[in-house]
């Protein structure tokens, strides 16, 4: 086993766990940071696919914004910030059942794929990632279209926050 | 290649046949390596941070008509030294109702997000932790983990001051990285990349001459970023006795305090690094990396220094002033600014040297003054509404 697979065996076990944490633990601020510790070590398997732009924006959006306005929001809106009701009700086994068979599906789907045996190629030296992304998401034989479309959909998302945050006098 | 050309290749390269010579693989040699060169770096912050309480507290103490620390050693330079035993034999208080594990994890996170904004700062053209593609996310990203660790601080420490003093600086930091992304994107659009070393490396006139007022606006979102005075309402000593640290004692507060001034010089640093050149001074970088290193200090420690000549000059401003001169004044001038840059690069790109800086600087000059004259007429406005329509006092005979 490679030093890399080592760490991604740690990272993955701590993410998962701290992916478990954040739906069973009763205190709504821990969660949270429990949340932030999950999205952590995702931001680290990027790292470790080589994907460092990725992982520092997966830091700044979900780290930075997200997850401060959910600590918020949780602050703002509770006396306790601890949930005092039973954490499972009784169709506990079907939440299990249907995450289980989302599971094996997608492992199924996966091993069907040719890439998924396959070792990945190194990287050359000198490869500009950023410059690539950039110019994928603003040349129009990449993905202008959906970028553009997203932004837009987002500044409409950004507009109406505003407007029905508005205080009519 | 000698010692004074390239140091941190050469005590690699000796470390490395040391260990090897030991039995170790050349991997867990290489690993070893990468530690124990991280914990040198850390090492010289730290010391470095020791001698800033005493910088800090000499200055202001200038600034108050004072002499400061004078009776320990000369010039009171054993001073910090004091206050760090006194620091360290404080009894470590908990409040009653703390939530132990966050409260003492937020001073951790505090130290750790300035500590971890030193992997990407080039010291000389060859000392550098990593040279990160996207370095100036990179810088927010880390202050991302610093806003973290103060709602952490604040929520943890069961007390209402805090907890107010801890939304103030988290409304304040969340506010002021939306402009000072936006100029961050100047120097980048300048360089060509978001490396840090890339940006140094074409500087070959300072960016600040290119955009100053991208360089000060992006000292202001510094100084906000650092809840330093005028921006410093988390503190606000009079109405929420000391902020989101209010509960912490000993070490722990020494921590936030400690990490707090080596933000402060961090942030200097970057003020330098993307704006003033870096380790670059008339060639004297390429002489040798100690001397790159000595003028990345010195530029840090002057923008540092003006860091400070705000903070003890300026007045703090209130919750309500500062959140509406981030987003109804700095985030549109920085957005606009931004975009003027990119359309004039655009349009100079070819152009000769000297005409370029006389267009991106005519260009600043025009956002900044037009800038201006709309905040102008904003608060004349606003003056008159508040104070009812000016009335002609006519002389009575």
């Amino acid at each position: 086993m490679t030093g890399e697979q080592v760490i991604f065996l740690i990272v993955g076990a701590v993410t998962l766990l701290s992916g478990f944490m954040v739906v069973t633990v009763r205190n709504l601020v821990h969660a949270a940071l429990w949340l932030v510790a999950t999205l952590f070590g995702v931001a680290i398997v990027y790292t470790l696919l080589n994907a460092g732009f990725l992982a520092v924006v997966q830091v700044v959006v979900y780290i930075g914004a997200i997850a401060i306005l959910f600590i918020f929001a949780v602050m703002l809106t509770r006396r306790e910030a601890a949930e005092t009701g039973a954490p499972l009700n009784n169709n506990w086994w079907v939440g299990a059942l249907m995450a289980g068979l989302t599971f094996s599906g997608l492992v199924y789907l996966l091993q069907t794929w040719s890439g998924f045996s396959k070792t990945a190629s190194t990287i050359p030296s000198g490869f500009d990632a950023i410059s690539q992304l950039g110019a994928a998401l603003t040349s129009p034989q990449g993905y202008v279209l959906p970028f553009e479309v997203a932004s837009v959909l987002l500044l409409a998302a950004l507009v109406g926050a505003v407007y029905l945050a508005f205080n009519k006098k | 290649m000698n010692f004074w050309n390239d140091p941190l290749k050469i005590a690699a390269d000796w470390l490395t046949g040391v260990f090897t010579g030991w039995g170790m693989t050349p991997v867990a040699a290489n690993v070893l390596i990468a530690f124990l060169g991280t914990l040198l770096l850390i090492t010289i912050l730290m010391v470095i941070d020791i001698f800033l309480v005493w910088i800090e507290r000499k200055i202001v103490a200038r600034f108050q008509d004072r002499i400061g620390p004078n009776r320990l050693g000369p010039f009171g330079l054993i001073q910090p030294f004091a206050d760090i035993i006194k620091l360290m034999i404080k009894e470590d208080t908990t409040p009653q109702g703390a939530d132990k594990v966050v409260y003492n994890l937020a001073p951790m996170l505090s130290m750790m997000s300035v500590l971890i904004l030193w992997a990407i700062v080039p010291l000389a053209p060859v000392m550098l932790g990593v040279d990160l593609n996207a370095g100036m996310l990179f810088i927010i990203a880390a202050g991302s983990i610093g806003t973290l660790s103060i709602i952490m601080a604040g929520w943890s420490s069961n007390n209402k001051f805090s907890v107010i003093g801890a939304f103030r600086q988290v409304a304040v930091m969340i506010s002021f990285e939306v402009p000072m992304l936006a100029v961050m994107l100047i120097p980048t659009i300048f360089a060509g990349s978001m490396g840090l070393n890339d940006i140094i490396q074409s500087q070959n006139i300072w960016f600040f001459f290119l955009s100053p007022l991208a360089a000060l606006i992006f000292l202001i979102a510094a100084i906000a970023e650092l809840g330093r005075a005028p921006f410093d309402l988390a503190e606000g000593e009079s109405e929420l006795v000391a902020g989101f640290n209010i509960e912490y004692s000993g070490m722990k507060f020494g921590m936030f305090y400690a990490g707090e001034l080596l933000h402060a010089f961090t942030f200097g640093g970057f003020w330098a690094i993307m704006f003033f050149g870096g380790y670059r001074f008339f060639g004297l970088e390429k002489v040798s990396p100690f001397l790159a290193i000595a003028v990345l200090v010195f530029k840090a420690m002057l923008g540092y220094w003006v860091i400070m000549w705000v903070r003890y000059t300026v007045m703090r401003i209130r919750i309500d002033q500062m959140l509406a001169f981030n987003w109804k004044f700095l985030t549109p001038v920085s957005f606009v600014l931004v975009m003027v840059t990119a359309l004039m690069n655009a349009l100079l790109k070819g152009a000769d040297g000297w005409l370029y800086v006389t267009g991106m600087i005519l260009s600043n000059v025009i956002v900044g003054w037009v800038s201006l004259e709309i905040a102008r007429s904003a608060a004349k406005q606003e003056r008159e509404r508040i104070e009812g329509p000016k009335q002609v006092v006519e002389a009575h005979h």
